[in-house]
């Protein structure tokens, strides 16, 4: 990966779980131990939909997929838009697939500088 | 122990209305007021639950806007945001603020002034609830109804028109709702052959947009039989909450809200599952009846789908869910809909649900805030 793609960052916690996106603590209350860049994985797709409502500054439609990463025998799930005129199934492999703006900034009510709108997205393979 | 009763109740007509926030609310108070035979200046407390009328219309501080307009003060007051479990948490306020003898005489109104915006703005205020991982992406409340049906139709290999029959048996019990937002019929090809809105769900699996209110009075039981006969008791209550990242949760077809905020109320009224002889569910995605009415203890896990097919769960069934009409006909109004749910629940144990009535004693009311993020369950009896 090159060096100006930020990693999908998960957090690792003591009791060995994972979670995207990270948290101050774990599961089990405790506080990180490490991250691991998802980015790394490929994922199994757990559910998806095709929303045709959306709201300001939203693609339309908007496909969205549940996954499901192993990492090294530990589940990690996470949520995203599929990637433009792509179809997935339940069952179907994904890769994570950098995008530089995933809605756009301030169409919607959310503050523009509270949040990142980069991310990845999930192109099956 | 001196129970905490609700002794009056009262709601808007539901739907696209030209009032504003502060009159829907008025609006609500007054009749409640009138329900309950008492005067303004006898409330002690009043609680709003509104999600969000700084968001929809710019109109903050409605709890001393209320207070003003029913002439109320100086009564405390308090608004309750829990998104769309509002109006459930604000009857958990009124109930605490009377259980811990903070007030003798507690009033909630709950509403909500939606319509004036698009479709677009409005799912975009109520998904402003959502983990900015999840906002970035375009996530909304229905997208997560349809990402959650699939993997219950999937899992549980039930089918597509069983959720179908939820709207359709829901918009049949809204037929007789005056106050409902639609009361009209559908059929079940209509439902199934309507526009897809998160594919698998279509139009008529989610409910409307809407603009309403509705209220309660409560006060000790003690109190209460100094005003009127007709009166319930809240026997249980519980509040709980679930993940903020919704993908997170183990099961994405349990949610642990309703599971844990019922047990909490099963247990204070020492009654179980099979003691609810009428319930309100949180019906904003038809998905969400089936995942309740078994979280809940109705059915089994994955079960909840049979039941409706059976018709267990229709108005002269052995379990009638959403007597009302549910959200998916009466409509939902983000802060008033817990509110109008113990609204019917407290009509049908007193007797007085008109062409809606069942033979009840115990009434269970579930409303549910995010996609189960926050959940109330409320559990009634008739005196």
């Amino acid at each position: 990966m090159s060096d100006d793609i930020p990693p999908m960052e998960a957090y690792r916690y003591p009791d060995g779980s994972i979670t995207y996106p990270g948290h101050p603590v774990g599961p089990d209350g405790e506080e990180p131990v490490g991250t691991v860049d998802l980015s790394d994985y490929t994922a199994t797709v757990l559910t998806w939909t095709t929303s045709t409502a959306t709201p300001p500054g939203v693609r339309a439609p908007n496909t969205l997929a549940i996954v499901e990463f192993d990492v090294d025998g530990e589940p990690v799930r996470a949520i995203g838009q599929v990637t433009d005129e792509d179809e997935v199934e339940i069952g179907d492999e994904v890769e994570p697939v950098y995008c530089e703006e995933l809605r756009e900034p301030g169409a919607g009510i959310r503050e523009p500088a509270s949040q990142d709108w980069d991310g990845y997205q999930f192109k099956p393979l | 122990m001196d129970r905490v009763a609700i002794i009056g109740a009262s709601m808007t007509q539901f739907g696209k209305r030209d009032a504003w926030i502060r009159e829907l609310l008025a609006e609500a108070g007054q009749s409640a007021l009138a329900d309950a035979g008492i005067s303004p200046d006898e409330v002690e407390h009043l609680y709003v639950s509104n999600m969000a009328s700084g968001e929809f219309e710019g109109q903050t501080g409605v709890p001393n806007a209320l207070a003003h307009d029913l002439a109320a003060m100086p009564a405390y007051t308090a608004r309750i945001d829990q998104t769309s479990s509002s109006g459930g948490a604000g009857v958990y306020a009124a109930w605490q603020s009377v259980a811990s003898g903070a007030s003798d005489m507690t009033m909630l109104v709950g509403g909500e002034k939606m319509t004036h915006r698009t479709t677009a703005e409005a799912t975009d205020v109520i998904a402003s609830l959502t983990h900015p991982v999840e906002y970035k992406h375009g996530v909304t409340l229905p997208s997560f109804a349809g990402l959650t049906a699939r993997l219950y139709l999937d899992t549980y290999d039930a089918p597509r028109e069983s959720l179908g029959k939820v709207a359709v048996k829901n918009h049949k019990n809204g037929l007789d709702n005056p106050h409902a937002q639609f009361r009209k019929e559908v059929d079940l090809d209509t439902v199934l052959d309507s526009p897809i809105v998160a594919d698998p769900l279509r139009l008529y699996d989610f409910c409307p947009i809407t603009d309403g209110s509705a209220a309660l009075v409560f006060c000790p039981e003690s109190v209460a039989r100094e005003y009127t006969d007709d009166y319930v008791v809240i026997s249980g209550i519980g509040g709980a909450t679930d993940t903020h990242v919704v993908h997170e949760r183990a099961d994405p077809t349990t949610m642990g809200g309703v599971v844990n905020s019922s047990e909490i109320a099963y247990e204070m009224a020492d009654l179980e599952p099979e003691d609810i002889d009428v319930a309100e569910l949180h019906d904003m995605f038809t998905i969400l009846e089936f995942l309740q009415s078994e979280d809940l203890g109705f059915f089994e896990k994955g079960e909840g789908w049979k039941a409706v097919e059976e018709g267990v769960t229709d108005r002269d069934g052995e379990l009638p869910i959403n007597t009302s009409g549910g959200l998916k006909s009466k409509g939902h109004p983000l802060g008033a809909s817990g509110v109008a749910q113990v609204y019917e629940i407290y009509k049908q144990l007193i007797g007085d649900a008109g062409e809606r009535q069942v033979d009840a004693d115990v009434g269970l009311a579930c409303n549910v805030g995010g996609f189960g993020n926050c959940v109330i369950t409320t559990i009634m009896e008739s005196r």
